[in-house]
């Protein structure tokens, strides 16, 4: 086996061609390196290598065509995660509870901070995710807490670098709970981990029961599902249990509570989530 | 539609990658995309090709193989493959289970021409 590509040779060639293979950055070349390849073995060291039809010619120029496959086995976001578990124990040394609050667009992300800091029993601050503008920035230091505003521009949800950045601009010492106000979208944010304790998923009466089940990786990944403006229940065909249920099929730990920001409906049951998450912390 | 902001993350780990085995360029990328790891493989597949030119990339063929729901469950003491978006094992319909695969999006293999 070489240590280099993992390809499979077997002793006879390694013995005609050990030359080749006394160093790093091996020479020993096959034109059509990949035939043969097991294209569903996540592993690099499975590969047979048939022709070696052209090794003069390599011999010639053994800087030319010299190919090599490499195992690498790292999560695409890779980055991204070592940034977020930055973040998190930046949060944790603060001894601030981080939560990234996700839904689509319109669901009640901003008032339902708007009526907890009203509630003056969290400390809260905000770091905004929008493409454009500082409005719900505004709203939150309109209400008398901390909040800075990330304009993603295009980008459709924030990631660990952009909750970083957002960050540094904000006082966190002495908070409880920082939000992270995501992208409104039930798509991109879900595949991103920002460096938060908690993910909280809204879904919005209006927006119909059938949104976990066609959303799954959001609504999977929500550690407290919020059904969010409770008081149109009368006027919408929105099937609270059916939702709960669609829910915990896809995670079945999930915790749920309904609320209506504006009534007040299901505020002190909110609050009081808040208050054990801050104080297991 | 983040999938061009996944293969930034992907481009720059193959440069990583490159940098460190002294290649000179790119010739292949496989990639395993889980089936609930919230990315569609053919726009992937379009966002890498759009990105890769002028990289260490350009000119690379990207594999994606779509990776199924696979589970471990506690209570059977097994592995099964989930048909259904429902977390629970579809043997014994026990919850005790864990996802080991699916979720995920991962660099597997990467084929190169080195210096």
């Amino acid at each position: 086996m070489c240590k280099d590509c993992g390809c499979s040779i077997t002793p006879t060639q390694w013995a005609a061609h050990a030359h080749e293979h006394t160093h790093d950055g091996h020479t020993h070349t096959h034109t059509h390196h990949h035939d043969g390849h097991d294209h569903d073995h996540p592993h690099a060291h499975d590969h047979d290598h048939h022709d070696h039809s052209h090794h003069d010619e390599i011999h010639a120029n053994p800087q030319l065509n010299d190919k090599k496959t490499i195992a690498v086995i790292t999560k695409i976001l890779d980055a991204n995660d070592t940034q977020a578990r930055h973040n998190r124990a930046h949060f944790e040394e603060h001894s601030v509870l981080a939560i990234n609050l996700m839904s689509s667009p319109g669901s009640g992300k901003t008032t339902l901070l708007e009526a907890t800091i009203d509630t003056k029993q969290i400390k809260l601050g905000v770091i905004e995710g929008d493409l454009e503008t500082n409005q719900d920035a505004d709203r939150i230091i309109a209400k008398g807490a901390p909040a800075h505003q990330i304009a993603t521009g295009q980008a459709c949800h924030l990631d660990a670098f952009m909750v970083h950045e957002g960050l540094h601009h904000l006082p966190i010492d002495g908070l409880d709970v920082v939000f992270i106000e995501n992208v409104g979208n039930l798509v991109c944010p879900a595949s991103y981990d920002v460096g938060s304790h908690l993910n909280v998923v809204l879904l919005s009466v209006p927006e119909g029961d059938d949104k976990p089940a066609k959303y799954p990786v959001m609504f999977r990944s929500a550690d407290l599902l919020l059904i969010t403006k409770c008081d149109l229940l009368p006027h919408f065909d929105f099937d609270v249990e059916k939702a709960i249920r669609e829910a915990r099929k896809l995670n079945p730990k999930v915790d749920v509570i309904e609320i209506d920001s504006k009534s007040g409906k299901g505020i002190d049951q909110w609050i009081n989530y808040l208050k054990m998450k801050k104080a297991l912390r | 539609m983040h999938e061009f902001s996944i293969v930034n993350a992907l481009l720059e780990l193959c440069e990583k990658n490159a940098e460190a085995n002294n290649a000179s360029k790119i010739t292949k990328v496989e990639i395993k995309i889980g089936k609930l790891s919230g990315v569609e493989p053919h726009l992937l597949q379009t966002a890498f090709d759009t990105f890769k030119e002028e990289t260490i990339c350009d000119g690379a063929e990207l594999i994606v193989h779509v990776q199924e729901l696979v589970v471990f469950c506690n209570t059977c003491n097994a592995e099964h493959t989930l048909e259904k978006n429902e977390f629970e094992c579809p043997v014994c319909k026990g919850t005790d289970i864990r996802v080991i695969d699916g979720e995920e999006m991962m660099l597997m293999r990467l084929e190169m021409d080195s210096n």
